[in-house]
Formats: C-alpha cells, sequence, structure tokens
C-alpha cells in the first residue's frame, strides 16, 4: 500500500469513526444526566481530629529498624515477580 | 519573643519536640497532653485529606501503614496551599523512593492514576462539541485536530494499574491471580454525568489519544495505527463529552 | 444583605439530592471556601443549584489570619473571585492561624494574645476586607492551651478587633463552652464580656470529651449533635441579642439530613420560644 492509498484508507477509516461518534452524542446527552458526581475531594472544614490519644506524629525513620509496619491492605492478593503482596519487614 | 518566632517554635513542636515557650495549663503536668491535641489535629486531618485523594494506595496497603506512610509523607511534602485538593502531586514519586513500600512496586502509578482523577475532578468545565461540527472535521481530517476536554488525561504505567484500581473500588475485593506486571493505560476524564470513570486502552488507541492530547491532526493521530484503534476511540471520546472543539490547523 | 436571622446548615456534598429535592425551609447554607477554589466541576454545579434557593454563608479555614505573615495574596484573589461568582450573604474566617512559612497544617492553631499579636490581627483583617470589599466575621476559637506571654483576655481581643476594623464576630458558641471547660473558666463570664451587637453570625457544633486529670477535655471534633449546656448558652445569648443567623456544624461521622435538620429546628425553636419571652 503507497503513502497515499494509506491515507485514503485511514481519511474513509476516520470519517466512519467520527460518523458513529457524532451518532453518539444524541444519545449520550439523554441518557447521562447530571448526578452532580461523586465526592471526590480531599475536602477542608474546621473540625478538630481525635483528641489526645491517637498515634501522633511520627517521627521514627522509616529507613531504619525503627519501622515495624508491613502493607497489609489488598495488596496481599496481587501477585509481583517477587511473589503475592509483601509480607515480609523490609531488611535495613 | 515575638509572633513569627512564637509560631515557629509551634510547628517544630506539631512535629516532635517540647511544646513551644509560654505553653501552660492550669495543671503543669497536662500541657504535654493538651498540646498533643494539635499535634493530632494536624496528623490525622491531613492523613484524612490524603486517604480521600488516594483511596486505592491506602487500601492496598491498609489503614494503619498508609497512616504512618502519610505522616512521613507530610512532613516531606506539606501542603503548599489551603486548597488540599491540590496536595499530593508528589506522593507518587514520595513512594518511589519510600523503602518500606518498595516491594509494591506498582504503587507509585496507582497513585499517579488517582492523582489524575482528582485533577479530572476539578477541572474546567467545556461543553462537548456539536455532531455537525465533528462532521466537518471528518471531511478534512489532515487539517483538524480535537480539542479535548481539560479533565482529559494519559497514565501510562509497566504494571496493570487500571485492573488494580477497578478491583479495589468500593464493593470490589481483588480475588484470584492479579498480576501486576502487565503493562496498561489509563485514560481518565470527567464524564457528561461528572463521573470520573478510568478507561483501560491498547496500546494503539494509547498511542492515539496521545497524539490528540498533543494537537495532533487527526489524520496524523492515526496515521501510526491501524485504523480500529480510532473506531473505538473517537465514539467513546463523544460518548463521554470529551471532544469540546474542533482545531483547525494551516 | 445579610444573612437571614434564622438557621442554616454547613453543607455536605452527600446531602445535594435531598437539600435539592426537599428544599428545606433553612434561612442559609454556609460551605468552606477552600472546597469550591478548583477550576470547575462538581463542587461548583452543586453551589449554583443551591445558590438558586438560599442565601449563602462563605467560611474560610485557610487565611491564618493569626499568623505572622500577611494573608497569601493568591488565596485573598481566589476568595474575592469566589465572592463575585457566588454573592455569598456573609464572609467568616477564624481568629487562628494554619500557615507557616508557606506551608499550610490544616488546622486552626492558637495564638497568644498580646498587643503584638492584636496589631498583627488587625492588619490583616484590614487588608482582608479591603481586598474583598466587604465586612468580614471573625470566628472565636476552640482552645486547648493556654499562653503565659497572653496579656488579654480573649473578648477583649474580639472586641478590639472589632471596634478597631469594623469587621464583626462569629460567636461559637461551642467553642466558648470548650474553651472555657478546658481552661476552667465560666462560659457565662466569658458571654457577659463579649459586645453581642458586633455578632452577626452564630456557630452551633458538637464536641468529644475526654478526661483528665484535672478534669474534662472538650474537644471540637463537630462529630455528634449539640451538647445541652451549649444549647442553654445559645438560649441565653438569643435571650438578650435576639433571633441571630444560626449555623450548625457537623463534619465528622456526617449523621443523614434529616438528623441534621432536626438540629436546625431545635434552633428555631430556642429563637421562638426567645420572641415570645418578649
Amino acid at each position: 500500500m503507497t503513502a497515499f492509498d494509506r491515507t485514503l484508507t485511514l481519511t474513509a477509516t476516520l470519517a466512519a469513526a467520527l460518523t458513529m461518534a457524532a451518532a453518539t452524542a444524541s444519545v449520550a446527552e439523554d441518557a447521562m444526566e447530571k448526578c452532580y458526581g461523586v465526592a471526590l475531594a480531599g475536602e477542608n472544614d474546621c473540625a478538630a481530629g481525635p483528641g489526645t490519644t491517637c498515634a501522633g506524629t511520627s517521627t521514627t525513620d522509616y529507613q531504619g529498624n525503627a519501622w515495624k509496619l508491613v502493607p497489609a491492605g489488598t495488596c496481599m492478593t496481587i501477585e509481583t515477580p517477587n511473589g503475592m503482596g509483601s509480607l515480609e519487614p523490609i531488611e535495613s | 519573643m515575638d509572633h513569627a518566632t512564637f509560631t515557629t517554635a509551634f510547628r517544630a513542636a506539631l512535629f516532635g519536640g517540647p511544646p513551644p515557650p509560654g505553653a501552660f495549663a492550669n495543671d503543669p503536668d497536662e500541657v504535654e497532653r493538651r498540646f498533643a491535641v494539635y499535634r493530632n489535629n494536624v496528623a490525622h486531618s491531613l492523613t484524612r485529606a490524603l486517604a480521600c485523594r488516594f483511596p486505592v494506595v491506602e487500601r492496598l496497603v491498609g489503614g494503619d501503614f498508609f497512616a504512618a506512610t502519610a505522616r512521613v509523607y507530610l512532613q516531606e511534602d506539606p501542603p503548599a496551599s489551603p486548597r488540599l485538593s491540590q496536595w499530593g502531586q508528589g506522593f507518587a514519586a514520595f513512594l518511589e523512593r519510600f523503602e518500606p513500600a518498595a516491594a509494591l512496586a506498582y504503587l507509585p502509578d496507582v497513585a499517579r492514576l488517582e492523582w489524575q482523577r482528582g485533577q479530572a475532578y476539578h477541572a474546567a468545565d467545556a461543553g462537548p462539541v456539536s455532531a455537525e461540527a465533528l462532521m466537518q472535521a471528518a471531511a478534512d481530517p489532515g487539517r483538524h485536530a480535537l480539542r479535548l476536554h481539560p479533565s482529559v488525561a494519559m497514565v501510562r504505567s509497566r504494571f496493570a494499574v487500571v485492573s488494580i484500581w477497578e478491583a479495589n473500588q468500593p464493593g470490589q475485593r481483588p480475588g484470584g491471580h492479579l498480576r501486576a506486571n502487565r503493562a496498561e493505560t489509563a485514560l481518565v476524564l470527567r464524564d457528561r454525568a461528572d463521573q470520573v470513570p478510568v478507561i483501560a486502552l491498547t496500546e494503539e488507541e494509547a498511542l492515539c489519544a496521545d497524539a490528540l492530547l498533543r494537537g495532533a491532526t487527526l489524520l496524523a493521530a492515526t496515521a501510526g495505527t491501524e485504523g480500529s484503534a480510532a473506531m473505538r476511540l473517537l465514539p467513546l471520546l463523544m460518548r463521554v463529552g470529551a471532544i469540546t472543539g474542533i482545531a483547525e490547523q494551516g | 444583605m445579610p444573612l437571614p436571622r434564622a438557621p442554616g446548615l454547613g453543607f455536605k456534598s452527600e446531602h445535594f439530592d435531598a437539600i435539592r429535592t426537599t428544599r428545606p425551609a433553612l434561612g442559609f447554607l454556609e460551605v468552606h471556601a477552600e472546597n469550591y477554589m478548583g477550576a470547575g466541576g462538581p463542587p461548583h454545579r452543586q453551589l449554583a443549584t443551591l445558590r438558586q434557593d438560599y442565601a449563602l454563608s462563605l467560611h474560610g479555614v485557610g487565611l491564618s489570619i493569626g499568623g505572622p505573615d500577611r494573608p497569601d495574596q493568591g488565596h485573598l484573589r481566589r476568595l474575592r473571585d469566589l465572592i463575585s461568582r457566588y454573592e455569598p450573604a456573609s464572609f467568616s474566617e477564624h481568629l487562628a492561624w494554619s500557615s507557616h512559612g508557606g506551608d499550610y497544617l490544616n488546622d486552626l492553631l492558637p495564638l497568644p494574645y498580646t498587643p503584638e499579636t492584636l496589631q498583627i490581627v488587625c492588619d490583616h483583617v484590614d487588608e482582608v476586607q479591603s481586598t474583598l470589599g466587604c465586612r468580614m466575621l471573625l470566628e472565636n476559637p476552640s482552645t486547648y492551651l493556654l499562653f503565659a506571654q497572653s496579656t488579654l483576655p480573649e473578648t477583649t481581643f474580639l472586641a478590639e478587633v472589632a471596634g478597631r476594623t469594623g469587621c464583626g464576630l462569629l460567636l461559637d458558641v461551642n467553642n466558648v463552652f470548650v474553651s472555657c471547660t478546658n481552661h476552667r473558666t465560666d462560659p457565662v463570664d466569658w458571654l457577659a464580656s463579649i459586645p453581642l451587637h458586633h455578632v452577626g453570625e452564630v456557630h452551633l457544633g458538637g464536641h468529644a470529651r475526654e478526661d483528665l486529670p484535672s478534669g474534662p477535655l472538650l474537644i471540637d471534633d463537630h462529630g455528634c449533635p449539640v451538647a445541652d449546656p451549649v444549647w442553654q448558652l445559645y438560649a441565653r445569648v438569643i435571650a438578650q441579642a435576639g433571633p441571630l443567623p444560626t449555623l450548625i456544624e457537623w463534619d465528622n461521622d456526617v449523621p443523614d439530613f434529616p438528623t441534621l435538620l432536626a438540629e436546625a429546628e431545635r434552633a428555631a425553636r430556642v429563637m421562638a420560644q426567645a420572641a415570645e419571652a418578649v
């Protein structure tokens, strides 16, 4: 196929794709009423937090032995080349 | 002690160290515990703000690990403005060098995807292009480019970020063998219903979408691909309201 | 136009549909300004819709008026844009600081009350009012500590700011109760020494309680109904000052909309009873 033929083919394909796209517009407008979206904000408010007894800030050096936590969420079901999730503390 | 010195001492105390000079309570033994209220408010409220922005990262590593991670992050890269929706752009890069999460190599890209979703949610508004205008562009695709909605963005990853994101939505639970080491590209945008879906693109669709985002003409954007990418991508973009105008080139 | 002298609610996006479909009788809705500073999207669409039916109170949490540095110019500009876009009936902020050296700490942090900080706060309020082109209200904080360097009572400090700058006061009755309880003073005395004629709005919210060796420590967490002693103080304020725009704040463990509305109705009853008593 020459470059010219290729452009002709692509132009035809694009025309078809854009025709399909144009046809979806009116359907989409009817089908998708604004539902004002999901709450997805890191929202500001002026409330105080949990009082005096929660963990507070950690100033531990996470590169040293002080860091004891391991990831323990759904990552444990996801396969990586190193195996399932991460169940061992990082050696420092 | 002037006020600037006071606030500097107070801020230092929020992240460890003794309460600021002059702090007192009727019972002096209580100063430390009372100051802890401020310490906790700052740490807790910023941790929750980060978790709102990165819920899948939080779910992947679990609440305790996430909170501990957030407390390191918020000291390294605190919000630069009271607009908390703008905080966290550096979280993905932070996770990349955060050793305790090193085994989860896909985590930074999941954070990138979630960051883009937040950006898309707050992006400027723009109405969809008319069907007529689109058809006019079809007549001469070598001269017309698409204007895309300000929310449209792509996240390319060596990892299965879309599958991981989908499996960690509320009500879903990742099961069986979700393999992380599989390249996926996500298209992120805010649709006509104000939802922010995450759409997986094939490699060809990703090339095409990338070119369109950079302002290439329709013809140039599809030149390196088989036509099938455009056949899915263009109707998809129109259906969700992501095509907002036509730009004429040259 | 000032806020109606009636109850209002802090708007939470999860209540949008309930408010839009039931259109409850409320004097106003209050939103946190910082949540509407994005370029577009659902927050603005919601706010524009609500604004058609309700007066709006714009409540800022990020200006850091009580900090040593001038208010952030970019933030002031964004506030001015929001005000011209939504034309709120009121703009308010806190007697507190929340930014330091360009970093935002996301909490309302306390300041010593001294001639120096009084001058700083007055300068900042002046600048805010002249930039925004409107009178603002300044809210009394919940505090957990005192400072040895303070030489002015909180009420004197607030009255001075109002007197010198012409700003109004936002009287958070829960904060009065929380702070006075925490510092073992009498909230009735506090209220007796605040000039009520400067008060342009009242806030009511819930608090949590912990116990310290010396007694209770109350935390302003906005996570539960308004406490009975706070209602009693509120009734005292209303009996003296007459009806005031009164906001119910509930930001943590946000309840369903009818529960929130019931709190607003309780405030309406307090105002009605005070009117009957006159």
